[in-house]
């Protein structure tokens, strides 16, 4: 319960971390972006100062959008998303530095249903899914539960999670507008540990108190679990790879700190955050 | 002689320079959200995504289905209907309302007429200490603590619902709501009251017959101040609306204000879009509600205040 508090505040609120120590003449490696990646960012920047006496790296969030807004702006080093860039942006951050931004998967997420606790329900098939979400199925009867309304929790349209669910999920159909929008995964996932009749969905590392739901693509092949074997085999029908862009090819300190993340080391770190290493061996 | 008329000079100049300063702020800050709100009514292409009657008339969201009032910008087809956000402004703010005002009154009316003095010692800075908690810990409050009781309470679907977050915007108003009833009462000359027990009246009679109509308007000014600050509240409606976009007034619902709204979607929106010149077009409907609204405000006081002093 504490756990979800802290991890609840510390994706709703954009915060900063700084050593009390900063050397100057030093250069200051600044992130900023999505909320889904923030703590596993907070953990890479504290093991690489810790390693480099001296170094400063600056994780923010925001959300996906905000933190391409920043790297538009030249507001931050590295921009993380959980969200690939979309055309616009790339051609707008084109137009500002003359060259294709820089692409660089970092770890790889699930995105997983939530279910309370209680709910009877294990699995569901992704279409399932997007009915409720669209608003066309109301009631847990309907996908073979209890006689029930379904409460629909969702996260705010700034969110990568948001765009990301809708595009493969609701297949870019309107999600109903009778789903609460709340602030970053911890809080969703919160709420549907609160509401036995909830649903939510969000990155497959926060599973305090709720259940991830089994999804099956289609309803004649098996239900699968978010769990690594299934995100990195790709068998997993909502899953997707975590980025960081940078308006020019990395070098310095950046490049420093980004080799760090890729690195076994870092990748150990993305595994212990509860995410998946990019390379699908690093262990 | 002349150089303290000088040092005097200087100093009430800068005074006046201080008071141009947050005039002139104020202007501009209007100045610039009005700006950004243009374009929607000069360009073409943001007309197009969101033209007036997009905003105030239903409209159909898919081929096939009824026409509604929808807020959904990010879409294939953005939808910016400002019905949701201005009927979840409106009954977020008359719940609040109807739990701080009569609140606040009663201990205004109790402070200022029947608390031993050092009661009201006690009572007044207490109640007043309220505004100083940052409205984010009141908004945390609501969303962890308050609103599985209130939903038990009131056997609702939804626990972030519209009388949960209407108290916690509720207990933001309090304060407001004490402060100007409190010293609309205590302005009261004291020779009414002293006539009136003179007749026989008994301190309750008092104060609801003669007290209570002598300290109406400013009573009514105290209302209009909180109605003001619950309509631009941001955090605490952010946190425990459940920011639901849907046009009904129904209570055991959430809601989405227009306040929230902007705060959650500014950041992300990319400049120059339709959806960027729509949240200025809220930000210029939010400042001319609470600039008219506290205007009114101000005005009903000073009126009180010149009728209780005499003053033409």
């Amino acid at each position: 319960m504490k756990n979800i508090h802290i991890a609840l505040l510390a994706a709703s609120l954009p915060f900063v971390l700084q050593p009390s120590a900063t050397i100057a003449g030093e250069r200051t490696v600044t992130i900023k972006g999505s909320d889904t990646l923030v703590i596993l960012n907070q953990r890479w920047a504290e093991r690489y100062m810790t390693g480099h006496g001296g170094a400063v790296v600056q994780v923010t969030g925001g959300g996906s959008g905000t933190g391409i807004a920043a790297l538009l702006a030249g507001s931050t080093d590295i921009c993380a998303s959980s969200r690939p860039m979309k055309e616009k942006e790339r051609v707008a951050l084109k137009a500002k530095t003359g060259q294709d931004p820089v692409e660089i998967a970092v770890a790889k997420d699930g995105i997983a249903v939530y279910l309370n606790i209680a709910n009877p329900l294990n699995a569901l098939t992704t279409d399932q899914v997007a009915l409720v979400y669209r608003g066309k199925v109301t009631n847990w009867k309907d996908l073979g539960g209890p006689d029930q309304k379904i409460i629909l929790y969702s996260r705010e349209n700034n969110s990568g999670t948001y765009e990301f669910f809708k595009e493969h999920v609701l297949k870019k159909k309107d999600f109903t507008p009778f789903a609460q929008c709340l602030p970053g995964t911890a809080s969703v996932a919160n709420a549907v540990a609160r509401d036995k009749r909830g649903i939510g969905f969000g990155g497959a590392a926060y599973a305090k108190g709720i259940k991830f739901a089994a999804l099956q693509s289609d309803p004649l092949k098996a239900p699968i679990l978010p769990d690594e074997k299934h995100i990195l085999d790709g068998t997993y029908p909502v899953s997707r790879n975590l980025y960081y862009y940078l308006r020019v090819p990395p070098e310095g300190p950046i490049k420093d700190f980004i080799d760090f993340a890729l690195s076994p080391e870092g990748q150990a770190i993305v595994v212990k955050v509860g995410f998946y290493p990019i390379q699908g061996k690093a262990k | 002689m002349t150089q303290k008329k000088m040092s005097e000079r200087v100093i009430e100049g800068l005074i006046h320079a201080s008071a141009a300063i947050a005039i002139l702020g104020l202007v501009l800050i209007f100045v610039f959200i009005g700006k950004e709100a243009v374009p929607l009514f000069t360009s073409p292409e943001a007309r197009a995504e969101a033209s007036l009657s997009k905003m105030f008339l239903a409209q159909v969201p898919e081929p096939g289905e009824p026409p509604t009032h929808m807020w959904q910008p990010v879409s294939e087809v953005p939808k910016y209907s400002f019905w949701p956000l201005i009927i979840g402004t409106l009954k977020v703010t008359f719940v609040a309302l109807a739990f701080a005002f009569p609140l606040a009154l009663g201990a205004a009316i109790f402070t200022s007429e029947f608390a031993p003095p050092w009661l009201k010692e006690v009572v007044k800075p207490v109640i007043e200490l309220l505004a100083g908690i940052p409205s984010v810990v009141l908004g945390f409050f609501a969303l962890l603590v308050m609103a599985t009781t209130v939903q038990d309470l009131f056997g609702l679907d939804y626990r972030l619902n519209t009388i949960n977050a209407g108290i916690a915007l509720g207990l933001a108003v309090i304060p407001i709501v004490f402060t100007v009833a409190e010293d609309a009462l205590t302005a009261v000359p004291q020779s009414y009251r002293q006539g009136s027990v003179a007749l026989g009246a008994t301190p309750w009679q008092t104060a609801r017959r003669v007290v209570f109509p002598a300290a109406f308007p400013g009573i009514f000014a105290a209302g209009i101040l909180g109605f003001g600050r619950a309509i631009g509240e941001t955090m605490i409606v952010l946190m425990a609306s459940g920011n639901q976009a849907i046009p009904s007034w129904h209570l055991g619902y959430g809601f989405r204000s227009l306040s929230a709204t902007v705060a959650s979607e500014l950041g992300e929106v990319v400049a120059g879009s339709p959806h960027y010149h729509v949240l200025f077009f809220i930000g210029v409907l939010l400042f001319v509600f609470t600039f008219l609204i506290n205007l009114a405000g101000q005005i009903w006081v000073g009126r009180f205040r010149k009728k209780l002093t005499g003053e033409q």
